[in-house]
């Protein structure tokens, strides 16, 4: 700009303002005040020391109080934290105030250096760097330069090949849950199976497959596919067509729990929209039309499993679910 | 000489033999450090980082990472003989039964939302003030680095307690891995030792969270501190001060006192969160099983954002050639997240570009007098803000009794909608305020005192506003755009013709401005 014309005048930097003594800088009294108000916030922080061992010794774990805005509050932990909040606050603050009032708070102008070296510096620098790689011969070696480039490259495969071990492949494991045709239906908790007259209509219930055998231990990771909703609503209610109505069992419909978008468990059910909703994400699902994604992100309906009695009158799998469960992948429909 | 002088040089003496320090630590000792509050952030950043070193390691001596079920059994009454993992009922027991164990992870949990939120805060005080600017281009990146390396190591922390939040955070995490097309199932087979959960993915993430990026964080805090070292601080433009020095005051004794001093209190004041104000009581919400869920799941804040972009995505899911590309997870979750930080940064990179500035600067620039700038800030601060209250959009919509599909779709538009409205609204802004300096400069300040003419006319008396105050609303250097030629001599257009319009014209847009006032205009004013 202000080599458009000389005319231009600039306004000019008047400088650094001078420098104005504080109370303590000229008045011994002040600073003496100063001093002690130092040494008073070093003290608290002594306090806050005492108070810490004084509750680690002697408030016992279990003791609770009540304070306002705050309810009961574990006297223990809380006081063990105001002594060492205190021990440590007023330690700063002391400083703080110390270096405020009674050192010199008088600024001082410190140059600054262009970070370019000077030119013989830098012409010698580049200088030895060329020579360096003149010395190597490296544009005049193509081979090593190639053999080595690819050294260096196939050595990188070690470390992913060594990490090769992390974890077995997936193979299909992804796409099958414990869903057989003819799985009872059990409760979570409680492995109970369960009777169509269990279900009042409007009710909820989380599912799991019964296991047969001894060990009844289920893995997390089963349940992360197998965890499944049993829904109630009137048979009128279901707006499906004949194949999906005929997975239902007297009103009752059975999905997979874990969400299509990102594996979350569909915990949450309205009764009177009937829709189910993700708690994560707040993909929206319509019960009655076979789980629809009516809101949010998920681009899938939950998986439906088709169900139906056995001889003994509990809810079974018709068949195992026709899709994978839960979140989408890869080879997800491959 | 006091004692007291006598032994300080004394000890400093015999330092000085022994490692011949005292060359490098004169200089260093008088060291100047220009003063402002904004730089006390980076300083709480780095306070945080050393108390979650201290709290974090505590709480090593109790937690063990592993995942084997056992039956609890412990102080806490409601989960008696309740199937958990031993992480977990490692975390009750720091909890229930170490004495200030509970103290301690509210310290380490409430340490690392101020760390995150004072490395954010941080970022923004050096991106508006253009702090980023040549030489500080290497510092930038690595700030960006800290800054995501946050993000992932404050996510590992709060996942290692398993208990049903955390669960549900790392489910989110393995969906994203699995929607990766191509390799997304193996890499999380790989990384959960096999199906989700397993058994192997929290001791694994312990030990990343634990040893492999804290030594990260403190190689690279060790160079970003270097380099504001080596390269000296930068300042706010003021009388006396220039792009030539630093005004300040010196490490010893003053920066000592004070920023020790502001490490205590950092820690006092984050030992006072911890005692009063719960954070992730664990125990109310049980062990992790995928089976269940917790309403109104939310990450920690710095996760939010992400959270929110997941939310508002799209449901859109393609299928080609039998293979399945999720796109309402890739795109909130790891496309639009890399663009993010890929621009970010790059930033100092692409303003220099654009304006054409490859000069050092040491002085910060007044964010409104780089209206340009300073509106790209805001606007990618509102993209953020937009994602980060989608991210708590079903508490919201409790809270102020709104539906949750209205909020929805608030973002769903907002994202695309606001941050244009931001950076316009902010670049006028920017423009009106440095028109407000210039009146100031020009014509003083308003007294508020009305003085009647003679002639009956009312007029209110401006003051002339201090040398000083003129020089600090005028220093501020104007750059002009560039002209990059579009023809030759002979008036044919040049091959990078249309390359350098575009230049031309971005560069128009970067250095908008009104001319501040000189003391030419001043003194004209005044004859008149």
């Amino acid at each position: 700009m202000s080599n458009e014309s000389k005319e231009i005048e600039l306004i000019n930097d008047p400088g650094l303002p001078a420098h104005q003594h504080r109370r303590t800088d000229v008045d011994e009294r002040y600073a003496r005040i100063a001093e002690r108000q130092v040494a008073i916030l070093f003290m608290l922080s002594v306090a806050g020391t005492l108070l810490l061992i004084y509750s680690y010794i002697f408030i016992d774990t279990d003791t609770f109080i009540f304070i306002p805005l705050f309810g009961d509050q574990n006297a223990h932990q809380l006081f063990l934290g105001l002594g060492m909040a205190m021990a440590l606050f007023f330690i700063g603050a002391g400083a703080i105030h110390w270096a405020k009032q009674l050192m010199s708070d008088e600024e001082v102008i410190a140059q600054r250096h262009e970070f370019r070296s000077d030119e013989v510096d830098r012409t010698e620098f580049v200088k030895s760097v060329k020579e360096g790689a003149a010395v190597a011969g490296l544009g005049r070696r193509p081979l090593i330069k190639r053999t080595l480039g690819l050294a260096l490259g196939l050595s990188g495969l070690t470390p992913i090949l060594l990490l090769r071990d992390l974890g077995p492949l997936p193979g299909n494991e992804m796409k099958e849950t414990n869903w057989k045709a003819g799985t009872r239906l059990v409760t979570d908790p409680g492995d109970r199976p369960i009777k169509a007259s269990d279900l009042e209509v409007g009710a909820v219930a989380q599912t799991l497959p019964e296991i047969i055998g001894e060990d009844k231990h289920r893995k997390l990771s089963d349940i992360a596919k197998d965890a499944v909703l049993l829904i109630r609503l009137r048979p009128e209610d279901f707006n499906l067509d004949d194949e999906r109505l005929s997975w239902t069992h007297e009103g009752i419909i059975a999905f997979s729990k874990i969400c299509s978008h990102m594996g979350c468990a569909v915990a949450l059910y309205e009764q009177q929209t009937k829709h189910l909703l993700c708690p994560c994400h707040q993909s929206t699902f319509d019960v009655t039309r076979a789980a629809k994604v009516i809101f949010g992100p998920a681009a899938r309906p939950l998986p439906q499993l088709a169900i139906s009695v056995d001889s003994e009158g509990y809810l079974v799998a018709q068949a195992p679910f026709n899709e994978p469960v839960g979140p989408s992948f890869w080879g997800r429909s491959a | 000489m006091t004692a007291r002088e006598r032994i300080a040089g004394n000890v400093a003496g015999y330092v000085d033999d022994r490692v011949g320090a005292a060359r490098y630590l004169k200089k260093s000792l008088k060291k100047v450090f220009p003063d402002h509050w904004s730089f006390l952030l980076g300083e709480i950043a780095l306070y945080s980082f050393i108390i979650l070193l201290i709290s974090g390691t505590f709480l090593t001596f109790w937690f063990d990472p592993s995942q084997r079920e056992i039956i609890y059994d412990g102080e806490y009454a409601p989960l008696k003989g309740v199937e958990m993992s031993v992480a977990y009922a490692s975390a009750l027991d720091i909890s229930f039964e170490v004495r200030g164990g509970l103290l301690m992870r509210q310290i380490h949990h409430w340490a690392a939302l101020l760390f995150m939120v004072a490395i954010v805060v941080h970022l923004l005080r050096v991106y508006f003030t253009g702090a980023f600017r040549k030489p500080r281009e290497f510092n930038w990146i690595i700030g960006i680095g800290l800054l995501t390396l946050g993000i992932v190591e404050g996510f590992l922390g709060y996942s290692l307690p398993d208990d049903l939040l955390s669960g549900t955070g790392i489910r989110i995490a393995e969906a994203i891995i699995q929607a990766i097309p191509v390799v997304g199932s193996y890499l999380s087979y790989f990384a959960f030792g096999g199906a989700f959960p397993g058994e192997a993915f929290i001791p694994r993430i312990y030990i990343v969270h634990v040893l492999i990026l804290p030594g990260i964080f403190l190689a690279l805090i060790t160079v970003h501190l270097m380099l504001v070292w080596y390269q000296k601080h930068t300042q706010f433009p003021g009388p006396g001060r220039t792009e030539k020095n630093v005004v300040g005051y010196p490490l010893m004794p003053v920066y000592m006192a004070k920023a020790g001093g502001f490490f205590f209190i950092v820690f006092g004041v984050t030992a006072f969160l911890g005692a009063v104000a719960s954070i992730n009581p664990i125990w109310l919400y049980g062990p992790y099983t995928p089976g269940q869920v917790t309403a109104g799941s939310q990450p920690d804040w710095y996760m939010g954002w992400l959270d929110g972009l997941v939310r508002m995505a799209p449901p859109l899911e393609s299928v080609i050639f039998g293979y399945t590309i999720s796109w309402n997870i890739l795109i909130p979750g790891l496309i639009l997240p890399g663009i993010m930080f890929t621009l970010l940064a790059l930033y100092p990179f692409i303003e220099s570009w654009a304006t054409g500035d490859k000069r050092e600067h040491h002085l910060l620039d007044r964010p409104r007098n780089n209206p340009n700038r300073t509106a790209i800030g805001a606007m990618a601060l509102t993209f953020t803000l937009v994602s980060l209250i989608n991210g708590g959009n079903d508490l919201i919509a409790v809270t102020f009794d709104l539906s949750i599909n209205q909020m929805m779709w608030f973002s769903r538009i907002g994202i695309l909608v606001l941050p244009p409205i931001a950076f316009i609204v902010t670049k006028r802004l920017c423009l009106s305020l440095q028109r407000a300096d210039r009146e100031l400069v020009l014509h003083g300040r308003e007294t508020g005192r009305l003085v009647r003419l003679p002639h009956g006319e009312f007029v209110e008396i401006h003051e002339p506003i201090s040398p000083e105050k003129a020089w600090l609303l005028t220093s501020h250097e104007q750059l002009a755009p560039l002209e990059l030629p579009e023809f030759d001599a002979a008036g044919v257009k040049r091959p990078q013709a249309l390359k350098n319009k575009i230049r031309n014209r971005i560069s128009r847009a970067a250095t908008t401005a009104i001319p501040k006032a000189t003391e030419s205009e001043r003194r004209e004013i005044e004859h008149h």
